[in-house]
């Protein structure tokens, strides 16, 4: 058998979550090619030739493609799809939103998000915002499938995979891109930072989040927020962690100010470690943290910042 | 301007759900149910729309069992125009409901569907992109702002990192994120009105889609439980735990 992982790149070096959907891929066996989709992308295709396990790479370029442009990505899988018995992808904003459409027109059920692999038809998903989890077998030619990057380990290098260029169709249905607005930071990105800090509508406000930042530089973590935190205007949309926003799994997780809905829960409960500073001991988020500390945030977090230095921080 | 909204009755959004002990599924019965809250805001956009004199008319759909056209009354008494309940008891997948409602958008001819990104009960955020694939239309997922400039669709779409603005012709596919607005309640008056308003009932065969799910469901299990800590009563405690016990900084 064959798998194509479609590679998540920001057309200059691959993203780590490719590497997650790699190990996905080999768990259910058989050759593992990867797509490079994007424009000016040729050192993310060197990058993923070099991914161990990896068999050969495939590169195609166009404006659209540079853009991940959904139309675009489906007339090129569904151009490059046939021979291959699965085609995997992150369970990125990309992934998300291109894949369903590959799945629809190769007339199979996309698999989403998926957080294991139990055999090469059998896999495991979260559903009720991971209140649940459902085995699933399916029963499809082709297995359409998104992996949650945060619940595989990440394959190394090690490879020597061959690259060669594949034409890029043209979409067969119309769109166009007009900007994009991403957020400039030096901080780690959400999805792969070792510790993540995030604040919740307790912060107040905006300008309050400078707190966290200041302690997120001092640990090298990115800064992430609750819905509630989002919803207000404190901080941008690419900040949420949970249901519907990012689903993070760091070594240390700090949530300031946040209650603890169900959906805030479901994307970082998988946490190594959760820690959570919040003034209301009935706080829903002290039942999933490892260290609560009941306390004013606006005290704490500087105490935390300088207590930080004094162990070398 | 004629905008179609498929829309799904969901457990509550602020319901805990429970795995059922032969872990078959999740226990649904005497549950609240209501309207996927991602549906609710593409009903709300829809009448924005209508209100600013950019669409004419909503139709709303739900595939589902009985229940369902509950949930089409709020779309109705919400602003939508009439409904249409496709009937059924079973399970259908994304797939299916994609192709059921491609055979309603045909004969329907909306200019715009919107949609719900993802409905919070199987969390597969699927149908509007597999829909936009089946009527070869092109898709603004994950919106938090539309905009209409004569035949042209501009859609603000979030994105991991930030914001992507795309644009494209009608007829076209729309899938609704948090920020997209905020829901109305309907009003007493507007509940009164929304009994009077249309329902088209139908069933899955009107179809001729085969809705036999591709997935077998195997287990439906509980995720394993985090256990709570201990609370500590200083930061300086906090930062010699995490260090010397937890082993994390």
């Amino acid at each position: 058998m064959a798998t194509l992982v479609i590679a998540e790149h920001d057309n200059k070096s691959l993203n780590e979550a490719t590497r997650a959907a790699v190990t996905a891929a080999k768990k259910m066996g058989g050759d593992i090619h990867i797509l490079v989709a994007g424009q000016g992308a040729k050192s993310v295709a060197d990058e993923a030739a070099k991914v161990e396990g990896v068999a050969k790479v495939m590169l195609a370029e166009s404006d659209a493609l540079g853009h991940k442009m959904a139309e675009a990505l489906e007339s090129l899988v569904l151009s490059i799809a046939e021979g291959y018995d699965a085609i995997l992808a992150p369970a990125s904003t990309v992934g998300k939103n291109f894949m369903p459409r590959v799945a629809a027109k190769l007339d199979v059920m996309l698999i989403s998000d998926i957080t294991s692999v139990e055999s090469a038809d059998t896999f495991i998903r979260p559903i009720y915002a991971g209140n649940a989890l459902m085995t699933v077998k399916s029963s499809d030619k082709v297995k359409v499938i998104t992996v949650r990057p945060t619940t595989f380990e990440k394959a190394g290098d090690g490879g020597s995979a061959s690259v060669e260029t594949v034409s890029a169709p043209d979409a067969a249905a119309k769109s166009a891109f007009v900007s994009e607005e991403l957020s400039k930071s030096d901080r780690p990105e959400l999805g792969a930072a070792k510790i993540v800090i995030s604040g919740g509508r307790g912060m107040g406000n905006g300008e309050n989040f400078a707190i966290l930042e200041k302690v997120a530089d001092k640990l090298g973590a990115a800064v992430g927020a609750s819905r509630a935190a989002v919803d207000a205007g404190f901080v941008p949309n690419d900040y949420q962690v949970g249901q519907t926003g990012k689903v993070v799994a760091p070594q240390l997780y700090i949530a300031v100010g946040i209650s603890g809905a169900i959906q805030h829960l479901a994307g970082m409960k998988d946490s190594k470690v959760i820690v959570a500073i919040n003034k209301d001991e009935e706080a829903p988020i002290f039942s999933v943290a490892d260290y609560g500390l009941v306390a004013d945030l606006f005290k704490a977090v500087p105490e935390f910042e300088e207590e930080l230095s004094k162990i070398g921080y | 301007m004629k905008i179609l909204v498929p829309v799904k009755r969901v457990v509550d959004y602020n319901v805990k759900v429970r795995v059922k002990p032969d872990q078959t599924g999740v226990d649904l019965a005497n549950v609240k149910m209501s309207m996927n809250p991602f549906c609710e805001i593409a009903v709300e956009e829809a009448i924005r729309m209508k209100e600013k004199g950019l669409a004419e008319e909503i139709v709303v759909v739900s595939i589902g069992p009985a229940g369902a056209q509950e949930t089409i009354r709020t779309a109705l008494a919400m602003g939508a125009d009439r409904g249409i309940h496709v009937t059924t008891d079973a399970i259908v997948e994304p797939l299916a409901v994609a192709k059921i409602l491609a055979k309603i958008a045909g004969e329907e001819s909306p200019e715009l569907i919107i949609l719900g990104k993802q409905a919070i009960d199987d969390d597969a955020n699927a149908t509007g992109q597999m829909l936009g694939a089946l009527l070869g239309w092109p898709q603004g997922t994950f919106a938090s702002k539309v905009e209409k400039d004569g035949d042209t669709l501009k859609v603000t779409r979030e994105i991991d990192g930030g914001l992507q603005t795309v644009s494209f012709g009608l007829p076209a596919i729309v899938t609704t994120d948090l920020r997209l607005n905020e829901p109305r309640y309907a009003s007493l008056p507007n509940i009164m009105k929304a009994k009077r308003k249309p329902i088209d009932a139908k069933a899955p065969e009107d179809y001729g889609v085969d809705l036999t799910p591709r997935l077998e469901v195997l287990k439906v299990a509980e995720p394993p439980k985090r256990q709570g800590g201990v609370k500590v009563e200083t930061v300086a405690e906090l930062v010699s735990k995490l260090k010397n016990e937890a082993g994390v900084l």
